[in-house]
């Protein structure tokens, strides 16, 4: 069983983190990254083919993790592969001993740095799901009896912030009939807008792990307004990025202040430092997790 | 409709480099209407390909006429023997009149298509056409509220929106309407939101099988004889 089950189970509050495979075959920085995450991150998610700008692939920094000790989170895209070659790799998975599943739509293509490829979009998210507890029931989709059938934790995401909520909170809502044990969110900056959100899908019987960014500064903070659906940095937090000399430690101190605002109302936190992986330790510490 | 748009002017003349007798066929049906392939604009194209070759010296001539349909064998088999005259015809029908009309005629002639076919849509407002339709062959608009979740959503995705909408507009421009917001709004309105909650399985890509053949049941027999026949010779 995954540490990430495991704790789920208990009941724990869950920290997760995540990485991004390196674009070229040069995975030190990355696998580095892991290395500053410290004990607490129970595991950490890898993009795949993130933001449609092509890299190393997911499954692959899975299994380098993994040779290293820590417990990957293997994110799956619906953009880049059919039906056939989805339901592969989710066996290809397996065979390796990712037990973590994360199941996404994907950027799409036209955004990433190969605009003019073919985006495929074969099977959406919930229908990935779907796939995944397919297989693990012994059957693709096709009804294929399997010789050997995977074993994954799958999990899904939201973003609290888009409106309408309630087409947001629909689909989660499949997602986890289809599967999913656990959802990760986009990144929260309003914990009183996140409150109400919980309030919300307080039904679901699944944790649900907020995303957390670490603001690394004033124009990052203003891009992800403009650009990141769903992301919505108050004007208070750019004031006081703008305010501060240090703006790592500024970054820490705002990620720590929301956490330690939205812990009693999720199950855990999805770190993502977005390159700031050495932050991560003292988020956790001044968040009192 | 099917809706497409003039190539641009560099590209057709380029293409008709090697080409001394030239004929713009025009389309009267859907690219007449979408104003890029009927009547007028092959008179338009005409004219502004006679300026150019006049300009250059070429000695190359152009000429045009425009038949109602470039996918129908009847309107093309009218023109067939005049068409024979030219040393290439620039067709600006849409994909699938250009290959008609070449399949028409067999070889004897070389079809040029001086449009770009883009999609099936419809007059938003004279001058806009929008996409509406991408021929999946297993239409789900019953469950949508009418609003296409193939077509409208840019990812083309059966149980919802991606997280990657903005106030109702699409990742992929924000000037374009999500597909999953304008399904949600419409089956609010006909109070009929239910229909959201049901798991979509995956869509059968299979249901067209391009390049597809459809044959109405009156002329199956018909065309059951035709093959029979081919069996025999």
């Amino acid at each position: 069983m995954s540490k990430l089950s495991e704790a789920i189970k208990n009941k724990e509050f869950v920290i997760t983190s995540e990485v991004g495979p390196p674009k070229g075959t040069n995975m030190k920085e990355c696998l580095e990254e892991a290395k500053h995450f410290g004990d607490k991150v129970m595991a950490i998610n890898v993009t795949d083919i993130q933001s449609a700008v092509m890299r190393i692939g997911s499954l692959a920094t899975c299994i380098k993790l993994k040779e290293l000790g820590y417990e990957p989170i293997m994110q799956m895209v619906c953009r880049d592969r059919n039906r056939l070659s989805l339901q592969s790799e989710l066996l290809n998975a397996d065979i390796f001993g990712i037990e973590n599943m994360l199941c996404l739509t994907g950027d799409h293509q036209t955004l990433g740095d190969h605009p003019e490829c073919k985006g495929v979009f074969d099977l959406d998210s919930v229908q990935l799901l779907a796939a995944a507890k397919g297989l693990m029931a012994g059957q693709d989709l096709a009804g294929g009896k399997l010789d050997g059938s995977p074993n994954f934790l799958l999990g899904g995401v939201v973003s609290p912030g888009l409106e309408p909520v309630e087409l947001q909170i629909m689909k989660m809502e499949k997602k986890i009939q289809a599967g999913a044990k656990f959802i990760q969110t986009q990144s929260i900056f309003e914990p009183e807008k996140f409150r109400q959100f919980m309030e919300k899908v307080k039904h679901i019987n699944v944790p649900i792990f907020a995303g957390i960014i670490i603001l690394k500064s004033v124009g990052m903070a203003r891009f992800m307004n403009k650009n990141v659906a769903g992301v919505s940095v108050p004007e208070e937090m750019i004031k006081e990025m703008k305010a501060t000399k240090d703006k790592k430690a500024t970054g820490v101190a705002i990620a720590a202040r929301i956490i330690r605002e939205i812990k009693p109302y999720c199950q855990g936190v999805h770190i993502m430092p977005l390159g700031w992986a050495d932050t991560v330790p003292e988020i956790i510490k001044q968040a009192e997790l | 409709m099917i809706i497409a748009k003039l190539k641009p002017f560099d590209e057709i003349k380029e293409m008709l480099e090697d080409y001394r007798k030239i004929l713009v066929l025009g389309c009267g049906s859907c690219v007449a209407v979408c104003m890029a392939g009927g009547e007028k604009e092959a008179g338009l194209l005409t004219t502004q390909l006679q300026m150019a070759f006049e300009l250059d010296k070429s000695g190359k001539t152009v000429e045009t006429i425009t038949i109602l349909r470039q996918c129908d064998r009847e309107y093309i088999e009218e023109v067939k023997e005049k068409l024979g005259q030219y040393d290439a015809i620039l067709s600006i029908a849409c994909g699938v009149g250009v290959q008609f009309t070449a399949e028409v005629l067999d070889g004897t002639k070389i079809l040029l298509p001086g449009l770009n076919t883009t999609f099936l849509g419809a007059t938003a407002e004279p001058g806009t056409w929008v996409e509406r339709c991408l021929a999946c062959g297993d239409c789900v608009l019953d469950e949508t509220g009418g609003v296409c979740p193939v077509t409208m959503c840019s990812k083309s995705l059966m149980n919802g929106p991606c997280g990657g909408h903005e106030e109702g507009k699409c990742e992929v421009e924000r000037t374009r309407d999500c597909g999953w917001v304008l399904i949600y709004e419409r089956l609010k309105k006909l109070n009929k939101l239910d229909l959201l909650k049901t798991f979509k399985g995956p869509k059968n890509y299979g249901a067209v099988k391009r390049p597809d053949k459809i044959i109405h049941e009156a002329y199956q027999p018909v065309a059951v004889e035709k093959e029979e026949a081919k069996d025999k010779k």
